[in-house]
């Protein structure tokens, strides 16, 4: 039986430097997975070797029984893997409304069911209220929080977050935090790549440390913490 | 930016706009009827350039390609073959698509965006300007002409008959342009569109295949104007490849949109009226003053735009709609 999501042998070489060196992890349905690395440790590159964004030179990625390795970054979303970008990147002079109808209208071509959907989400997100604002116009936690709706309105069975909490106060990460939790105790698998250690140990169920883009240590957030590679990794050698 | 669904009051001014234009030819000399006829010539072509630029977000600077494409394919088709213009608009549109198609073709294959795929654009104009001078079969540089004559009655089979004709055909063919125009634009591929113009690659990572969409703006925005270069050959009679290719037609295509206000409905419509009804204001003030001087009138013209884009950088409408309480923000 293939797992839901998983990753096997991935490499990803910039010309001499090896991004991402032979990461392999599974992800089982209803997993909140998280990734976690310095610096440079070749999390955003894996992230978007995923996403369709490159293509790994090595390794296969697999999406239930289907390899997506390699597919465009819209064929990845189609197949129900959907994607934020770190740097957050609205429509933005599109309304919230709009921004979250463009992804629902992935799964129907008719705007009305499409609306619906969007309200629905938007309503998920604590952004209805804002639905008819410019998206231009938001503040950086609700516009962190108009990615999330716009890659769900797309109706994914996995959904990647990349550095979702960046640049959040502690306030409305736990915020963030909270609307994850209750978006995977709906069903929804979640992969996230993270810096902020507060989130990552309130959200996620296993944790992949990457450094250098090798593996270091996979487990539950509580054990890769106390990692001495890991340890070392994010503080140097003194510390352990 | 744009206005997905038209307040009541805004439908009433639509409609009060359709009247007047109308009963208008009725109320008007011949010389104003053809300033009439230019405006909305000008309407129809920047909505459908529109389509590409405003809703898509991928700058054409060689539409001229495409009406002349519909002028000639049109044009030859009743001049050598007898056919009549509308059998000329059933080929004349998919050959206008088929060019769109391969300069989209080439340009989002290959990753051609930006000014480089405004370039190709003004390259395939140029090519096509430098072409038909050598066939000799459409007349060449010498040009291409439909026979003309006196007519008594108007033929809108065959678009032989006087200006008020073409007027009403014209206003037909802007109406049905804005009509297409707002469906687009609310339709699922308008919000694709969009999205590709806000972000490409934000939108591609919502599933849409950009590839795919950005051919059917260009390919629909192509066919359209091609719809008025068969009215340009049947209206003027005459079809030189120096005039109907250059890149100078492909400019004033684009200024009523610009003007108006890019990625808007009514944008297109009310730069034309601005754009036309400017140019020839200031030829009757420039007369009138007894000013003249030689490119005069282009200068008083070319201030005119700058103040406009320097005062309302989002076009007319934009501004003029949140004065009439029609835009939401």
């Amino acid at each position: 039986m293939s797992a839901f999501f998983s990753i096997a042998g991935v490499s990803k070489r910039f010309r001499g430097l090896v991004a991402v060196d032979c990461v392999s992890c599974e992800v089982a349905k209803g997993e909140i997975f998280a990734v976690i690395g310095p610096n440079g440790a070749g999390k955003t590159t894996l992230f978007s070797m995923i996403a369709g964004a490159l293509k790994p030179d090595e390794g296969e990625i697999m999406f239930g029984h289907e390899r997506i390795d390699g597919l465009r970054p819209d064929e990845v979303c189609r197949r129900g893997v959907a994607r934020t970008f770190q740097i957050v990147r609205p429509f933005p002079a599109l309304t919230v409304e709009d921004n979250v109808m463009v992804g629902a209208l992935l799964r129907t071509s008719d705007t009305a069911r499409a609306r619906e959907t969007a309200h629905d989400v938007l309503r998920r997100l604590d952004l209805f209220d804002k639905r008819q604002r410019e998206a231009r116009s938001l503040t950086l936690p609700d516009r962190k929080r108009l990615e999330v709706a716009r890659a769900l309105a797309t109706a994914p069975q996995l959904l990647l977050l990349d550095e979702v909490m960046a640049g959040l106060r502690p306030t409305e990460t736990d915020r963030m935090v909270a609307i994850l939790r209750e978006l995977n105790a709906q069903g929804l698998t979640i992969l996230l790549i993270e810096h902020v250690m507060r989130a990552v140990m309130a959200l996620a169920n296993r944790v992949l440390v990457l450094h250098h883009g090798a593996p270091i240590a996979l487990g539950s957030p509580a054990e890769v913490t106390r990692e001495p590679a890991v340890i070392e990794s994010y503080l140097g050698a003194e510390a352990v | 930016m744009t206005h997905a669904g038209i307040p009541r009051h805004g439908l009433a001014l639509l409609g009060a706009l359709l009247a007047a234009l109308i009963v208008a030819p009725h109320f008007v000399n011949d010389y104003l009827l053809t300033v009439l006829i230019l405006i909305l010539y000008f309407a129809y072509t920047g909505q459908a350039w529109n389509i590409m630029m405003g809703f898509a977000g991928q700058l054409s600077l060689g539409h001229a390609l495409y009406v002349g494409l519909g002028a000639y394919t049109a044009a030859t088709l009743y001049v050598h073959f007898g056919f009549g213009p509308w059998i000329g608009l059933l080929a004349a549109v998919p050959v206008a698509m088929a060019c769109g198609a391969i300069i989209g073709f080439l340009a989002f294959r290959f990753g051609v965006a930006g000014v480089y795929f405004a370039i190709l654009t003004i390259a395939f104009a140029e090519f096509a300007r430098i072409g038909f001078d050598h066939i000799a079969y459409t007349g060449g540089s010498g040009g291409l002409f439909l026979p003309v004559a006196q007519y008594t009655q108007n033929d809108l089979w065959n678009l032989r008959g006087k200006p008020i004709m073409f007027y009403y055909l014209m206003l037909a063919f802007t109406a049905a342009a804005f009509l297409l125009c707002q469906y687009l634009l609310r339709s699922r591929m308008g919000y694709f569109w969009q999205a590709i113009r806000e972000d490409e690659e934000a939108a591609r990572a919502l599933g849409i295949d950009t590839f795919r969409y950005k051919m059917f703006a260009v390919m629909i925005s192509a066919g359209m104007t091609a719809v008025a270069g068969v009215f340009f050959a049947f209206y003027y009679n005459n079809l030189f490849p120096e005039q109907v290719f250059h890149i100078s037609r492909s400019i004033e295509l684009i200024l009523a949109p610009i003007i108006g206000g890019i990625g808007t409905l009514f944008g297109p419509i009310l730069g034309a009226f601005v754009l036309t009804g400017l140019s020839e204001a200031m030829t009757e003030l420039l007369h009138t003053l007894g000013i003249d001087v030689p490119g005069a009138k282009q200068v008083f013209y070319g201030v005119c735009l700058l103040v406009v884009v320097l005062a309302l950088p989002d076009g007319i409408w934009p501004w003029f709609a949140r004065r009439l309480g029609l835009a939401r923000s």
